[in-house]
């Protein structure tokens, strides 16, 4: 079986139908996986045992219709909180941590009956654009393994790519679960700020991050997103809003007078003309579908990439004082005091990124650079919120580039955090404003081959348009049936 | 504005961190830290006059619950975790340095 070339409803039909178990499905998802880990690296962690025991308890009480994502296997980034099963961040700080409770989202799944095989690779704490980061290993983008599978949701979006499961949790903070979809040619979709909840997702930064899907198919997103959405009493942030039923919703011929605006930011020179071509061919089939396409100005974006680092890295700085080697984690060796555990635990136990960061938000938000820094930074936020506001008065949808780039090959930027940085340049505006997007896989760069993703931005809490859009464009091309090397074994 | 960063400043913000870097890590991290820092100077150029900051996209106010105990029951699931324990508790080292103890 390949789960590049099916789907969760087919393969709900074939469970309901009795022509295929939880466990055959499980198996499978551990054989491909096994197949393919050698090369790829995307996993920190498996959960074979558990997740066969599960499997088989699933096919002994019998999978009904209205369980539809029950005995589907998935992936886990391991940023998010799983009972009794390894959590590390990918970050040596955390190496042996099991988590006493799971993270709200894996409580619903569970519950749905899906199958959680194991933890993906990430850049350590999330932080980073091509999982280069991890403390453990270098995920490689199963299309061409010289190079990266982005980040930080790497792990996820390869183990989607390569066919090891059909979906993988990501979570994106700057652009970590639509940046690497869109270099693995899969789907990715981070929701509404507070449409997920974030208990027991471990905390990067709190007021941007978010949890979201990476799957193969748009349908198969939407059907995975409505598991895991909703409010949640342990946090706070999470909407209290009803939840819809965008799967059963989906509506392809919607895109006819869908109102799509497209940022002159988001299609400059400063994208890969290759990357450029693509997406303005996407756009050029969106209004053959009879949408209608206006250049709009978001006239901030330029100032995102600044503002971004200097909030989030302070909202790091303070999220992950929590790592001190006192409860849990790693603990230096031959210590002497309270300040010796501190210190020495936490400048051998993080990684080069994260100290970086933890630096970064330190400095912006210490005394005498606050108002500078921080507080600056805070009201950019506010005006590139502003401009979307502003696009949004008059259209249904945003659209274009996802990354400037397609992946990159491993060193190419990782000894300049300044171009890494600014590698999230496009993505980075929807987290200040809390808002949906999707990347799309949008068609392949004639230069190196690779897949370019179209990314499309929704208004608060309408993921259901950009599901919408996404559909009709999916299901009259066929950018999408087209599988990485790796993924396309049966 | 368009303060520098130097060795100085990096070593104090580390201190604040709880972080400690080496000669050779300074070397590194210093010049590192002074280009993105020069990259952030950019938006001194945005007039914020009458702008007021954003902290957060959240638009719920004010979560309440009922402030009641539960029992977890998770005690030695939560202290496998820690580093060192002895007797049902989590051990740490002298909080007082003994070399600074003068005895």
């Amino acid at each position: 079986m390949n789960f590049n070339e099916t789907n969760i409803t087919n393969l709900h039909n074939q469970l309901v139908n009795g022509e295929v178990s939880a466990t055959e499905l499980t198996k499978e998802s551990f054989k491909q996986i096994k197949n393919t880990e050698d090369d790829v690296q995307a996993f920190l962690t498996l959960n074979e045992d558990a997740a066969l025991k599960q499997a088989a308890a699933l096919d002994q009480a019998g999978i009904q219709d209205d369980q539809v994502l029950a005995g589907i296997p998935f992936a886990t980034k391991d940023m998010i909180s799983t009972k009794g099963l390894r959590t590390t961040a990918a970050s040596k700080i955390l190496k042996d941590f099991k988590p006493i409770y799971n993270a709200t989202v894996i409580e619903k799944l569970n519950q749905a009956g899906s199958i959680n095989v194991g933890k993906t690779n990430l850049d350590e704490f999330a932080m980073g654009s091509s999982t280069e980061n991890s403390g453990f290993k270098q995920t490689k983008n199963p299309w061409d393994l010289t190079r990266v599978p982005g980040g930080s949701s790497g792990g996820s979006a390869a183990a989607v790519a390569a066919g090891d499961v059909l979906a993988a949790l990501g979570t994106d903070t700057g652009g970590s679960i639509r940046q690497p979809a869109s270099f693995n040619g899969i789907v990715g979709m981070k929701p509404t700020y507070g449409r997920v909840s974030r208990w027991g997702v471990i905390a990067f930064a709190s007021s941007f991050d978010q949890v979201g899907w990476l799957t193969k198919n748009v349908k198969d997103n939407a059907l995975l997103m409505e598991a895991i959405s909703g409010v949640d009493q342990h946090d706070m942030t999470s909407a209290n809003r009803s939840v819809p039923n965008w799967a059963a919703n989906l509506d392809q011929a919607s895109v006819k007078g869908l109102k799509i605006a497209v940022p002159e930011e988001y299609v400059s020179d400063a994208i890969d003309e290759d990357v450029r071509e693509v997406v303005q061919a996407a756009l050029k089939h969106y209004e053959s579908l009879g949408a209608t396409i206006d250049t709009v100005s978001l006239p901030h974006t330029k100032y995102g990439v600044s503002a971004y680092y200097i909030l989030a890295s302070s909202e790091a700085s303070s999220n992950l004082q929590r790592y001190d080697g006192i409860r849990y984690g790693f603990r230096a060796d031959d210590v002497k005091n309270l300040e010796d555990v501190y210190v020495r635990t936490r400048t051998e136990g993080f990684g080069e990124e994260v100290k970086r960061r933890i630096m970064l938000g330190t400095f912006s938000l210490s005394a005498g650079f606050y108002d500078a820094y921080f507080n600056k930074a805070a009201k950019v936020r506010r005006l590139i919120v502003d401009d979307f506001n502003k696009v949004f008065e008059d259209y249904d949808v945003i659209m274009g580039a996802t990354d400037a780039s397609t992946a990159f090959p491993f060193g190419d930027k990782i000894t300049d955090p300044t171009k890494m940085y600014m590698n999230d340049a496009l993505t980075i505006p929807v987290n200040m404003a809390g808002l949906p997007a999707m990347s799309l896989p949008a068609g392949f760069s004639k230069k190196d081959g690779m897949p370019v993703g179209l990314q499309i931005i929704g208004k608060p809490f309408d993921e259901q348009t950009i599901y919408n859009a996404a559909y009709a464009f999916e299901q009259t091309t066929d950018f999408h049936k087209k599988n990485a090397k790796l993924g396309g074994q049966d | 504005m368009a303060e520098k960063i130097d060795r100085q400043e990096v070593k104090h913000v580390a201190d604040l961190a709880k972080l400690s870097f080496d000669d050779a890590a300074l070397d590194k991290i210093t010049p590192q830290l002074e280009e993105i820092i020069d990259l952030f100077t950019d938006l001194q150029k945005v007039d914020t006059d009458g702008v007021e900051p954003m902290y957060t996209p959240t638009t719920e106010h004010n979560v309440m619950r009922e402030d009641k105990g539960v029992q977890s029951g998770q005690r030695d699931e939560l202290l496998a975790n820690a580093p060192e324990t002895h007797d049902g508790l989590i051990k740490v080292p002298a909080i007082i340095d003994e070399s600074e103890d003068g005895e």
